[in-house]
């Protein structure tokens, strides 16, 4: 069963960037030691470039270039909502909620006297 | 698991990649068109230090980013903490920084005669 906070559409936000951060992090040592063999073996290098113009190989570099550009933009999305300015709507919200507690709680406390 | 200070080494981190990210993908779609090979990579990087330093600060940036990061899901999804947290994530951070740098220094500076 699905759980329902998981079918909401920032949760997939949440899971593409966190899915596609992890599968890039398992792919860089990979992607290092080939390019490294540049200097240590160019002939095995030359081999698996080679590799890579099959067409299912093709597929999975599509997957690659896919994940690494959604997990940026992913992350910009993040950073703009930790860092940009908040619009006049969010700025009333957030203020709202202040108040609305501050008046429960100051409710509570005149009881409480 | 995370302080102010690892918190915000990921922000920036992430920030200086946006722009190199950019840049990866361009030179990707650039470079993939009729097939790659050793000599091709070599004559675009070799003895270049601007590529070096491009990919240079990308390794670096990666580095960090990717240890921290994978130290907020080993945590949350697998309760790891601790000492043994920190240790996989230097030892990340470190496994990416040294294959990294072996990879730049590859296509660059190593075997350009300088």
């Amino acid at each position: 069963m699905i759980r329902p906070h998981r079918s909401h559409a920032l949760w997939y936000a949440f899971i593409l960037h966190r899915v596609a951060g992890i599968a890039l992090a398992l792919f860089l040592p990979v992607h290092f030691y080939m390019l490294a063999l540049a200097l240590t073996d160019p002939a095995q290098l030359d081999g698996f470039l080679a590799f890579t113009d099959l067409f299912i190989v093709k597929c999975a570099e599509f997957g690659l270039v896919f994940l690494l550009a959604v997990h940026m933009f992913g992350g910009l999305r993040l950073m703009a909502l930790e860092f940009l300015p908040w619009s006049p709507r969010q700025k009333t919200f957030a203020a709202s909620a202040v108040a609305l507690a501050f008046f429960i709680s100051t409710s509570f406390f005149l009881q409480a006297m | 698991m995370l302080n102010l200070h690892l918190y915000m080494a990921q922000r920036l981190t992430a920030l200086i990649m946006v722009p190199l990210t950019i840049g990866h993908l361009a030179v990707m779609i650039y470079a993939v068109q009729d097939g790659l090979s050793v000599a091709e990579i070599l004559a675009r990087t070799q003895g270049s230090l601007a590529w070096f330093l491009f990919y240079g600060s990308f390794v670096v940036a990666v580095s960090i980013h990717a240890a921290i990061g994978m130290r907020v899901i080993l945590f949350e999804w697998l309760g790891i903490k601790g000492a043994v947290l920190s240790a996989i994530s230097w030892g990340l951070c470190l496994l990416l920084l040294g294959l990294g740098a072996r990879a730049v220094w590859a296509v660059t500076f190593a075997g350009a005669g300088i």
